[in-house]
């Protein structure tokens, strides 16, 4: 209740907490689909590029936030940046790589290859092919990594707060130097409701996205199709002799 | 109109070449089956010929041009190309895959529109019920039929098929495969086909190229290829039922036998027992006056018959044949109904004569090209 009170005292800058908080990960993950998306579809043409990618992007994973906050300190402190925004977004740049590199490499590698070759035969360049054949088709895979990079990084970023980076990261780090565990649990529970609403939402923009030939058949396809095998073994000439 | 000339493929690394100086041309609007067990270097080939695979050694001629001469996607949009697996394009409906081609080569919307509709009706499917359909929501013949669709868009000279009815169950392969020999009387490709299915190579093809090691072993009729096999390799690769295969390639027009041997309701019996007589035969077939058969009788029945003779008089007849179909079908007629000969008839079931089991050995003993 009391958590409850304190959130409606403070809605103004909760809003603008989660404003930052959703401009923090926007920014990382934003910049690390405009560079993870190409890089995954370049490393398919190269097993032994694409191993050395990935493995470095899984190792990135592991290195735990509060580490990576505090190797960047000194070195982005030479340009007077050691704290704050750009290292926020740089590290949640490095953790988006890996579900966004290796989904977007998993799904061009996984396209059937007899469409590469039907695409291919009939007289598509590389840039067709990828274009209206294959990134189309690995779209919704593409966007799966998205969300999940979404999602783990709107956790990473409440961390962020302790470098400054502001979000709703502060109403957590506050809530436990000032011992006040209505800012804590206020924290806590907009971090989980903003993941969840951000991976519901990206859901909904994965579906928009697939196209309509892979989405899975509804009832009236199936229905459609079962009448129109039925139709055209009524008109086949073969059966009536 | 497509021409091989001491074609080769030699992989870097590996012994034997896959392909090895394969000579061959083939007609304008021929449908040439290259056949042979897997890795024969049938499929490569093929895929040399829209330079899917580049040749180490040799050159390819379409219509008298060089392939190499050619940007490598522009020789491709000039070829059909069809495939085991199809390939359609899963994120696009099926106007949007026949007009793949045609878009690329810049043709407007309504004109791609107004083929991919032309396209469906050639293909025997209804454009206003598939135009907008995904290929998930058709069946395999059906996606078969638009992956033809699909290479026949911008009516290029040549198509390359590389297994296309491989995939599909039999039944449906034989419909699929009628329905291709009916485009194909329309549209007059010239055909470069993949099989390793000696039926499908002999109901296709005009003729037959088969390999063996990278080598093309015999390159013949289908008929010539059946009846002199040129070695004993290719004798076991057609089977041992090469005789009755070639059965399938002869229509009981073709086979055709004592066709003035038929007697008429009104006719006089004597008449009848002459014709009987004159060609050898036990039985005549008894026509009304439409020409159509009512009956058969036999020289001890005619004997028993004063006068004119009546459509009462005969027998029924059991079964016909009609011309058009193949031997094959007609032999089987045959056995079933316990006979040597059966009585043909034309599309209106007017007689136009027997088809005769003795006749049938007869003709067979020489390939086509000898007989005529």
């Amino acid at each position: 209740m009391e958590t409850l009170a304190f959130m409606l005292d403070n809605f103004a800058s909760i809003i603008r907490l989660t404003v930052e908080h959703v401009e923090i990960v926007g920014v990382g993950v934003g910049l690390a689909i405009v560079t993870g998306v190409p890089l995954g579809i370049v490393i398919t043409a190269n097993a032994r590029a694409a191993k050395i990618v990935l493995y470095s992007a899984a190792i990135l994973m592991t290195i735990p936030s509060v580490a990576l906050f505090g190797l960047m300190i000194p070195v982005l402190s030479v340009i007077g940046q050691g704290i704050g925004f750009l290292p926020t977004v740089i590290a949640l740049f490095l953790y988006s790589q890996l579900p966004i590199v290796r989904n977007t490499y998993a799904a061009i590698t996984n396209i059937d290859p007899a469409l590469r070759e039907a695409a291919r035969g009939i007289g598509m360049t590389t840039r067709q092919r990828l274009w209206k054949v294959e990134i189309p088709i690995a779209l919704p895979i593409i966007m799966a990594g998205v969300r999940m990079a979404v999602v783990i990084n709107v956790g990473i970023a409440a961390v962020a707060a302790y470098i400054g980076a502001g979000g709703l990261g502060k109403l957590i780090s506050r809530g436990i130097s000032q011992s006040d565990p209505r800012q804590l649990i206020a924290g806590a529970i907009l971090v989980s409701l903003l993941a969840i609403a951000a991976d519901y939402g990206l859901g909904w923009v994965q579906r928009l996205l697939t196209p309509k030939g892979l989405r899975s058949p509804s009832r009236t396809g199936r229905l459609a199709l079962r009448l129109g095998a039925w139709a055209s073994f009524r008109k086949s000439p073969h059966h009536a002799q | 109109m497509i021409k091989l000339s001491s074609i080769s493929k030699r992989y870097e690394g590996a012994s034997a070449p896959v392909v090895d100086g394969i000579d061959m041309e083939v007609g304008a609007g021929e449908i040439c089956v290259l056949l042979g067990p897997s890795g024969c270097g049938k499929t490569t080939t093929l895929k040399m010929i829209n330079r899917l695979i580049q040749p180490s050694s040799g050159k390819i001629f379409i219509d008298g041009r060089d392939t190499d001469e050619f940007e490598v996607v522009e020789l491709r949009r000039q070829i059909g190309y069809v495939i085991q697996q199809i390939g359609l394009f899963p994120n696009m409906t099926v106007e949007e895959n026949i007009s793949v081609v045609p878009r690329l080569l810049g043709w407007d919307k309504a004109r791609a529109k107004r083929r991919a509709a032309e396209l469906m009706e050639i293909v025997a499917l209804d454009p206003s019920t598939y135009l907008s359909r995904y290929p998930k929501d058709l069946s395999g013949g059906q996606q078969q039929r638009v992956g033809v669709a699909r290479a026949l868009a911008t009516d290029p000279p040549v198509m390359l098929m590389d297994e296309p009815f491989g995939a599909i169950d039999p039944i449906n392969r034989e419909l699929i495969q009628d329905e291709f020999l009916r485009i194909q009387q329309q549209v007059k490709k010239t055909i470069m086909f993949v099989s390793h299915d000696i039926d499908e190579a002999v109901k296709m093809a005009d003729r037959i190229a088969i390999f063996r090691g990278g080598r093309l072993e015999q390159f013949d009729t289908p008929d010539t290829i059946l009846a002199r096999p040129a070695s004993p390799f290719i004798a076991g690769f057609v089977g041992a039922d090469r005789a009755l295969k070639r059965l399938r390639l002869v229509r009981a027009s073709d086979a055709l036998s004592a066709c003035d041997c038929a007697a008429r309701v009104g006719d006089s019996s004597e008449r009848a027992r002459a014709l009987l007589e004159r060609h050898g035969v036990e039985q005549i077939v008894l026509l009304d006056a439409a020409g159509k058969p009512q009956g058969y009788l036999s020289a001890a029945e005619l004997s028993a018959i004063e006068g004119t003779l009546m459509a009462a008089h005969a027998k029924p007849v059991q079964g016909v044949a009609r011309h058009s179909d193949d031997l094959r079908s007609v032999i089987s007629s045959m056995f079933s109904l316990g006979q040597s000969w059966l009585a043909t008839v034309d599309d209106e079931g007017r007689f136009v004569g027997y088809v005769n089991q003795a006749h049938i050995v007869d003709m067979l003993r020489l390939p086509a090209e000898a007989r005529a």
